[in-house]
């Protein structure tokens, strides 16, 4: 379990100020002008070491994906872009560090934005979040009178920092569909390549980061990669915000170790699952996109990236979902991929086309309207989406009816032999419609 | 760099290709059919429809060969090219899967739609769909969008491919279509039910892969495969665009682009697209001869009588005049008739112009192509407005603004071009010092390696037209635009026949009396060879006036006697586009009625006359226009650059053209610039639109 002394969001929970002095207390911007003064290559080099996987879901190494910016900066300027579009059912860290840490935010894209060489960093937020922009605006203008950023500040890197205000789309928290909605156009994923380390941001290399990928690297560089990778196992290093929701006795967000087993998180954190260990079903592990895993297979699991990729789901954004014996699965996954089908940007086809196919037949299937040659189809057309568009949405809508699928077809199938079975029919009463 | 080749594997085959070829182009470079619908190849690529996925061995996913550029793509781990299969079990299930969706909600009407026959999804599914359906809900329905009279729109049958879309953005330069809405929501739509303002917005249905934008003149009227097709030349602006006229029995069905990389790519105007009701409506379609005011219908016998009399009578006091849409075979025979009569008074420009007389072709041709806007890298634009002169050449001018970042500079009315522009100035007083101006455009017009100068016809009529020319030519010298390897000055014309009769020759002979003067009262008898933009109600009540044409339109309105002729779609013929290109059209249908081809009508004058013209078919009067003008040995040639020694001879002067009258648009209605596009419901009805004019709600 994670030590107090070891918390790099020691506000989490908004107990104390977000301004700017408290933060300053609590260890913010606390040697930044220092780490300003070693070069850019040192910090790359440091966030490796660290070990720091991006936060956002995929699980890309942080520190490499900051070298593939150019080494230096030609004709066109380097921008840092923060995806704060925190769209994924499930996940509510985000939210947090910017409503109550935003400072920790604030001086990585700084530092983050000196590793790449770039003066200007753009944090685009979601839609939704009204007191997060508040908190996060506040906090920047409070950075840029304390002349902690901007032009010739005390830190001795020239840096702005803008706030852009998503106007609520799941599908602007895929990177080249924000750099989109960013340049003022429709939110839909670009082809890659070009990455968008190579032609982002107006055409301009550019790295897109999440925000608790940003926020940890400070803390990181001021303890040490050493410290940051002392957590967790080989691969999977670090501290992680998860996000518990569902049927535990108290959801919440925490910060723990890497690799803690579910078993712990929930024991230690969460009371306790609602009815016991023996009433857990299924799990999400990662927010809605991943597939769930079975309860058997996820109570004393290592909750990291590699353990879960083992059990064919995924960490993802660490938001995890918990669902008892109460729970309609069927029903579950049938809201999740109704989700998906709203936000799906219908750029390509699979997507455009596929997840409504997958939602409508889900639909049924919860009231064991199909027929059992569906499930197979279902499974085929999941298949038929997932791998074959151009950004993830088509993953992540198909990923949560495979895990349904795979772990739980005989659910399905009961429910359709249950819908077929003769009704008893009650002589002289009427049966009430539904 | 850019050509360095790179190896790959494909389908077994060890193929080299430049580096910057798509994965797609590649392919197809080993001998495979990628099916595609979003990738067009003048259009950016958006890769959305997914249908051109292929097999990247070792890759995780399957790959969209479209959007793929094989320099980016990775060597094996062992070095060896990359290996990439094109058929096989996992790319059909890939394509497989793709088509289903793409047909789930796809109405397949296609007994009702009007491109069925020639429909890319109708053809894609037979090798990539599956003979029944597994999608038992419900399909999507789609609200049809109004864009105007030309655009059908049956939306539901749309696949969100965006190639109209692009094609708007990119080539038109009207950003008015776009997707709205997401997901399964997501509709194509002008947003607000117009038509779009673009002089190409036709070329969306021949874009769209399905049936979702169609021709709305066309609907109904006929199967793809019952129709004659073609392959000819247009003749509604001076361009000479290749088309394919589609006919059914007696009539044309429609008009299509053919590409030809040098005119019109595959682009077509909408005037050139939608003309063809114009041909079946108000067309002469049997001699008439003026009697007690009105026109009585004749027989030809009686007609050519009476016409050979009305020539005896005025003798050298006669005049002909050609119209627009002349082809060189009627100038040529009706020039010859002229001559052996000593009548000297022809003439085929507009009134008061007086370019090509002087009998130098590279004065009054555009020496640099059309193609040439891709080459040159400063444009200026005198007195034309190319947007509506040669709408698709205003697209190529357009591209090359885009990616070839090309100058343009404008001395002329400030319109929308849908291209950026340098104005400078309204009038040919503007041209007096314009290389002394310290603009941008002015810099890098006198820097660049190639310059181009590009006079509009309406500038040289009039006057001031002979100074405007000269003046032109002048700067084009002094910019260095004439050397070697570049004949930078040219005209563009707005008339398809013009350079053709200027070729023949069809200009004032020895004394002979101009436009002007014919229409002052210099002629007893004038001959109008469809010359209907000519101002006829100069032309005196005594005057008999002979019109030759094709359609009733002012010329037919103010004969004597009326000689009917056939349309371009109707006969071979000859014409020379405005780069000097010698194109003939093809006979799609037979000319309407007792309507006969221009040439004949005036041999058989000729015979009344007794002074017989010397061919007695069109191959005959065809050799002798040869031997006349080699010029028309060279069929599809332009001779472009080889212009560069007669311009940098020719003397271009200045003159002080302060005071001048500034330049004029070049007609005032795109739509109805000549009697076919008048006769023309769809035309009228564009016309309509775009003087903001409510459009009459078409009966069912």
């Amino acid at each position: 379990m994670l030590q107090d002394k070891d918390r790099i969001f020691t506000n989490l929970y908004g107990a104390h100020s977000p301004g700017l002095e408290e933060a300053k207390k609590r260890g913010a911007w606390h040697l930044t002008r220092e780490m300003l003064q070693q070069t850019p290559e040192w910090i790359c080099d440091q966030i490796k070491a660290s070990g720091l996987r991006g936060r956002g879901g995929a699980g890309f190494p942080t520190g490499l994906k900051w070298t593939f910016m150019p080494k230096e900066v030609r004709d066109r300027p380097h921008y840092l872009v923060v995806n704060a579009d925190e769209s994924e059912p499930g996940t509510c860290k985000d939210r947090e560090i910017m409503r109550h840490d935003p400072h920790l935010l604030i001086e990585g894209c700084m530092v983050a934005s000196y590793a790449m060489r770039a003066h200007a960093c753009y944090v685009y937020l979601r839609g939704e979040y009204i007191a997060e922009r508040e908190a996060l605006e506040a906090a920047v203008k409070e950075a840029y009178e304390a002349g902690l950023i901007g032009k010739n500040n005390k830190n001795g890197w020239d840096f702005d920092l803008y706030v852009h205000h998503g106007a609520g789309a799941y599908i602007c928290g895929e990177e080249t569909a924000l750099l989109e909605s960013l340049e003022g156009k429709k939110g839909q994923p670009r082809l890659k390549p070009p990455f968008p380390a190579n032609a982002g941001l107006y055409g301009c290399p550019t790295t897109v980061n999440n925000v608790e990928s940003i926020a940890v690297a400070p803390t990181i560089l001021r303890r040490g990669a050493e410290w940051f990778a002392g957590f967790g196992r080989p691969n999977n290093t670090g501290t992680k915000l998860f996000c518990v929701s569902g049927h535990v006795n108290k959801p919440c967000n925490v910060e723990e170790e890497m690799s803690i087993t579910f078993r712990d998180l929930i024991e230690t954190h969460c009371g306790g699952i609602r009815g016991g260990w023996d009433n857990l079903k299924a799990v999400i592990p990662g927010g809605s996109s991943v597939p769930m895993v079975p309860a058997e297979q996820i109570m004393d699991a290592y909750m990291d990236f590699d353990t879960l990729r083992d059990l064919r789901s995924g960490l993802g954004t660490a938001a995890v979902i918990v669902m008892d014996k109460s729970t309609d699965l069927i029903q579950a996954i049938a809201r999740i991929s109704y989700f998906y089908k709203h936000e799906s940007c219908g750029q390509c086809t699979p997507c455009r086309e596929g997840t409504g196919w997958m939602w409508r037949v889900l639909e049924r299937m919860a009231k064991g309207q199909a027929e059992m040659a569906d499930i197979d189809m279902l499974l085929d057309v999941a298949g038929q989406v997932e791998g074959h568009t151009i950004c993830a949405l088509g993953d992540a809508a198909a990923w949560p009816v495979q895990g349904l699928i795979r772990h739980f077809r005989h659910e399905i199938e009961d429910r359709i032999n249950e819908y077929r079975a003769p009704k008893t029919v009650v002589r002289g009463a009427t049966v009430a419609a539904e | 760099m850019a050509d360095d080749l790179f190896k790959l594997n494909i389908d077994g085959k060890d193929i080299e290709v430049p580096r910057h070829y798509t994965l797609m182009q590649a392919c197809e470079e080993a001998g495979a059919e990628i099916p595609r619908f979003c990738y067009h190849e003048r259009l950016s690529v958006a890769g959305n429809c997914r249908m051109c996925l292929v097999q990247w061995k070792g890759a995780p996913k399957p790959i969209a060969s479209c959007a793929q550029t094989v320099g980016d793509m990775r060597m094996n781990p062992d070095g060896t090219p990359p290996n990439i299969l094109t058929s096989g079990d996992y790319v059909e299930k890939a394509r497989n899967g793709v088509m289903e969706f793409l047909l789930i909600n796809h109405p397949l009407d296609c007994p009702i739609c009007d491109q069925g026959g020639e429909c890319d999804l109708q053809d894609q599914a037979m090798a990539y769909g599956r003979s029944g359906s597994r999608y038992s809900l419900n399909k999507r329905a789609v609200e049809n969008k109004n864009m105007g009279p030309l655009v059908k729109t049956i939306m539901t049958r749309c696949i969100q491919c965006t190639r109209c879309v692009r094609f708007a953005a990119e080539v038109a330069g009207v950003e008015e279509l776009g997707m709205i809405s997401r997901g399964e929501d997501a509709e194509i739509t002008t947003y607000l039910e117009e038509s779009l303002s673009s002089e190409l917005s036709g070329n969306v249905i021949d874009l769209c892969p399905v049936g979702a934008l169609t021709s709305k003149p066309y609907a109904y009227n006929a199967r793809p495969w019952e129709l004659r097709k073609t392959e000819s030349i247009d003749i509604m602006d001076a361009m000479g665009a290749a088309i394919r006229v589609d006919a059914k029995g007696a009539g044309v069905m429609r008009i299509m682009p053919v590409v030809n990389e040098e005119v019109n790519e595959e682009w077509l105007s909408d005037k050139s697209r939608f003309i063809w009701d114009g041909l079946a409506r108000q067309r002469l379609d049997r001699p008439y001869v003026r009697e007690g005011g009105k026109l009585k219908p004749a027989s030809w016998p009686e007609a050519l009588k009476k016409t050979a009399e009305a020539l005896k009578a005025s003798g050298a006091k006669t005049g002909f005049i050609a119209g627009d849409l002349i082809e060189v075979e009627q100038a040529r025979a009706a020039l010859d008739l002229a001559r052996s009569l000593d009548m000297v008074s022809t003439d085929c420009r507009p009134e008061g112009a007086g370019y090509g007389a002087d009998g130098v072709r590279e004065k009054y041709i555009l020496n640099p192509t059309l193609m040439g806007a891709e080459e040159a890298d400063a444009l200026l634009l005198i007195g034309t407005n190319p947007r509506v002169e040669a709408a698709v050449w205003n697209a190529r001018i357009r591209k090359a603004w885009l990616w070839n970042d090309l100058q343009v500079g404008l001395v002329g009315e400030p319109v929308d071009l849908t291209y950026g522009y340098d104005h400078l100035g309204t009038g040919p007083a503007d041209l007096d010092g314009l290389l002394d101006g310290d603009s941008a455009f002015v810099k890098a017009f006198k820097n660049a390696k190639r310059p181009m100068v590009v006079v509009g016809e309406q500038a040289l009529v009039g006057e001031q037209g002979e100074d405007v020319l000269n003046a032109a030519l002048k700067i084009a010298q002094d910019a260095g635009a004439i050397s070697e390897d570049w004949a930078g000055f040219g005209v563009l014309h707005n008339a398809a026949g013009r350079v053709g009769a200027l070729d023949t020759g069809f200009v004032p002979g020895e004394n002979g009396l101009d436009t002007k003067g014919m229409l002052e009262g210099g002629v007893d008898t004038l001959v109008l060879l469809g010359a209907d933009e000519v101002d006829l109600s100069r032309v005196s009540q005594e005057t008999t006036v002979i019109y030759v044409g094709s359609h009733g339109d002012r010329g037919a309105s103010r004969a004597d006697i009326v000689l009917p002729c056939a349309a371009y779609t109707e006969m071979e013929a000859t014409y020379v586009n405005t780069e000097g290109r010698v194109q003939m059209t093809g006979k799609a249908v037979q000319p309407k009625g007792e309507a006969r081809e221009g040439w004949a009508i005036f041999r058989a004058l000729s015979e009344i006359l007794e002074k017989p013209l010397s061919y007695d078919s069109a191959d005959e009067l065809r050799e002798q226009i040869r031997e006349h003008n080699p010029v028309f040995a060279g069929l599809g040639f332009a001779p472009g650059k080889g212009g560069h020694e007669a311009l940098s001879k020719a003397a271009g002067g200045t003159k002080n053209l302060a005071g001048a009258r500034p330049f004029e648009a070049p007609f005032e209605d795109f739509y109805l610039t000549n009697p076919i596009a008048r006769a023309s419901k769809t035309m009228a009805e564009c016309s309509l639109m775009k003087r903001g004019l409510e459009t009459p709600v078409a009966a069912e």
